[in-house]
C-alpha cells in the first residue's frame, strides 16, 4: 500500500522544486536559450535568403553583361560594315573623279593640240605666201629665160627656203 | 528520434558503462542485504525490493555507509526537527524511541514509518494530511527529496550554464559547443518534435513548462539508474508523479478557451437529451488523463526498479536454498538479464520522459485548439 500512497512530504518538496525550477529555469534559461536558438536559425534563414539574392544578382548582372557584350558587338561590327562601306564609296568617287580629271585634261591637251596646229597651220600659209612671193619675185628676176632655168630657180628657191 | 553520430562507438561505450554499472550494482545491493537480513535470517526478496523501491529517511549507500536525514514534523503541538540517526542504535538498526525536547512527541520508527507514541508505548498518531491528534504532517527530507534536490541543481547547473553560453553569444552567432551542443538537440527536439506538432502556433507559452516537465523526469529516471547513490526512486513514487501530472492537468484547465470548455458542456454533434449522461463522460475524460499520465510515470520506472532487483535477488534465493555453488552459476544469467534490463531502463528512461512531456503537450494543444 505504501507504494501507492502518495506522502505529504514528498508531494509539498516536489511541488516547491518543480515551480522553482519552471520558474527560475523559465526567466533565466529556457527564454534565453529559446531566443538565442530562434535568433540563429533566424540568421541563418536570412543568410540563406540572402546569398540566394546574391545569387540571383549575380545570375542577373551575367545576363545584363552577355547583353551588354553582345550589343557592343552588334555595334562594333556595324561600325566596321559603315567604315567599309565608307572606304569603298570614297575609293570609287575618287577613281571616278580621277577618270574624269584625266579626260578632261586630255580633252585640254587636244583642245590645245588642235589650236596650236590651226595656229601653226595659219602660220604655214603665211610662210608659203611669203615663200611663194620671194620665189615668184626670184622667178621674175631672172627675167624668166628658159623654162629649164624657171624651174631650176624654184628648186632652188625651194631648197633655200628652210621651215624652222 | 534523436541522431547520434557514431552510433555504434556509442553503443559500445553506452554498454561499456552499463556494464561496470551492473557489476557495482550488483555488489551494492549484496552487500546492502547482508546487512539488513544476515544470511541466517533468510533472504526476503520483496522486502529487500520495497526497501529500494520505496522512499526511506536515510541514503543508505552499503552497509556501514548510510546518511540519516533530517525529519521535520508538523504535528499537533508544533514542528520537531531532528535527524534520523536519533532512532539507530549502535548496530545501524532504527530500534530506537526519540522524544522531542520542544513539544515532548515521542517517536519511533516502525518499519521506515513514524509514528507518534504516548507514554505507554502505543502508537497514537501516523503520518497523514492533517494535523489532528491521530495525524501529523511529515515534511522530512526524505532520500527522494535529496533526489529531486539533486535534479533541481543539476539542471540549474547545466541550463544556466548553457544559457549564460547563449547569452554571450556562443551557440547564437556561432555553433554550439561543450554542453549546450549535447542540450540543444533535446530542446530542439521538444520544440519540433513535442511541442510544435502538439499544440500549434501558440506552443511557445508552453515551451518552459514542457522542457521543465521533461528534463525533470529524464534526469530524475537516470538518477534512479545510478547505483551507489542510495537507490533513488524518484519518478518511480507517485507523490512526484502525482504533482507533474496535477500540473500538467492545472496548466491544461488554466489554458483552456472557450471551444475548449463547450467541447466538454456541449460536444458538437451529441443530441440535447444525451447531455446529462455526456457531461459525466466528459468530466470522467478531463480528470483520467492527469491520472493516467501519474500512473504511466509511476508504474513504468517502478517496474524496471522491481525487475532489475529481482534479477540480482533470484541469486541470493538460490543462495539460501542451493547453496554458493548454485548461486554463482544463477548468477552469470541474472547479470545478463540485468545488462539487458539496465539498457532498456536507459531507453525508458528516455521514452517515459517523452511520452509524458508529449501527452502534456497534446493536453495541452486540445486546451487551446481554435475550434471553428
Amino acid at each position: 500500500m505504501d507504494l501507492v500512497t502518495p506522502g505529504f512530504g514528498l508531494v509539498f518538496w516536489t511541488t516547491l522544486s518543480f515551480l522553482i525550477i519552471i520558474f527560475l529555469l523559465g526567466k533565466f534559461a529556457w527564454s534565453p536559450i529559446l531566443k538565442a536558438i530562434k535568433e540563429r536559425e533566424d540568421t541563418i534563414q536570412l543568410a540563406i535568403e540572402s546569398a540566394e539574392k546574391a545569387k540571383e544578382e549575380m545570375r542577373k548582372l551575367k545576363d545584363s553583361n552577355d547583353a551588354l557584350l553582345q550589343a557592343a558587338r552588334e555595334e562594333r561590327d556595324k561600325l566596321m560594315k559603315e567604315a567599309r562601306d565608307t572606304k569603298d564609296q570614297i575609293i570609287s568617287e575618287a577613281k571616278t573623279k580621277a577618270k574624269e580629271e584625266a579626260e578632261k585634261i586630255v580633252t585640254a591637251s587636244r583642245e590645245e593640240i588642235r589650236n596650236e596646229k590651226a595656229k601653226a597651220i595659219i602660220e604655214l600659209k603665211d610662210k608659203v605666201a611669203e615663200i611663194s612671193f620671194e620665189i615668184a619675185e626670184k622667178v621674175l628676176s631672172e627675167k624668166l629665160s628658159s623654162s629649164d632655168k624657171q624651174s631650176d630657180t624654184v628648186k632652188r628657191a625651194l631648197s633655200e627656203i628652210r621651215f624652222n | 528520434m534523436l541522431e547520434f553520430r557514431g552510433f555504434k562507438s556509442k553503443i559500445q561505450r553506452i554498454f561499456f558503462v552499463l556494464i561496470v554499472q551492473l557489476f557495482v550494482v550488483s555488489a551494492g545491493f549484496a552487500s546492502d542485504h547482508n546487512d539488513s537480513t544476515s544470511v541466517s535470517e533468510g533472504f526476503n526478496a520483496g522486502e529487500m525490493i520495497m526497501h529500494h523501491v520505496l522512499d526511506a529517511n536515510e541514503i543508505h549507500i552499503f552497509d556501514g555507509l548510510s546518511f540519516p536525514l533530517p525529519i521535520l514534523l508538523y504535528t499537533a503541538n508544533g514542528f520537531d526537527v531532528f535527524s534520523y540517526g536519533q532512532f539507530l542504535d549502535a548496530h545501524h538498526h532504527p530500534t530506537l524511541d526519540y522524544t522531542s525536547p520542544s513539544t515532548g512527541n515521542t517517536y519511533r520508527s516502525n518499519h521506515g514509518h513514524l509514528v507518534q507514541l504516548n507514554e505507554s508505548g502505543e502508537e497514537i498518531a501516523h503520518s497523514g494530511w492533517g494535523v489532528n491528534d491521530h495525524s501529523f504532517v511529515d515534511f522530512s527530507i526524505t532520500k527522494n527529496v535529496v533526489g529531486i534536490f539533486i535534479v533541481l541543481i543539476v539542471m540549474f547547473l547545466v541550463f544556466l550554464s548553457s544559457a549564460k553560453a547563449y547569452s554571450k553569444g556562443i551557440g547564437r552567432t556561432s555553433a554550439p559547443k561543450g554542453v549546450q551542443s549535447f542540450l540543444e538537440p533535446m530542446i530542439l527536439f521538444i520544440r519540433d518534435e513535442v511541442a510544435r506538432p502538439s499544440i500549434g502556433k501558440k506552443y511557445e507559452r508552453f515551451m518552459p513548462f514542457l522542457l521543465s516537465i521533461f528534463f525533470f523526469i529524464w534526469i530524475g529516471n537516470i538518477l534512479g539508474l545510478i547505483p551507489f547513490i542510495g537507490g533513488l526512486n524518484i519518478t518511480g513514487n507517485i507523490a512526484v508523479t502525482l504533482v507533474l501530472a496535477t500540473l500538467t492537468f492545472i496548466v491544461t484547465i488554466f489554458s483552456g478557451n472557450k471551444g475548449f470548455w463547450m467541447h466538454i458542456v456541449q460536444p458538437p454533434g451529441v443530441p440535447a437529451w444525451l447531455l446529462p449522461i455526456m457531461w459525466p463522460i466528459e468530466i470522467i475524460g478531463v480528470i483520467s488523463k492527469p491520472i493516467v499520465l501519474t500512473l504511466r510515470l509511476f508504474a513504468n520506472i517502478t517496474a524496471g526498479h522491481i525487475i532489475i532487483l529481482s534479477f540480482t535477488g533470484l541469486i541470493f534465493i538460490f543462495y539460501n536454498s542451493s547453496g554458493a555453488g548454485v548461486a554463482y552459476g544463477v548468477s552469470v544469467g541474472s547479470v545478463l538479464f540485468s545488462v539487458f534490463m539496465l539498457s532498456l531502463e536507459l531507453l525508458v528512461a528516455f521514452l517515459q520522459a517523452y511520452v509524458f512531456t508529449l501527452l502534456s503537450a497534446i493536453y495541452f494543444g486540445q486546451a487551446v485548439e481554435d475550434h471553428h
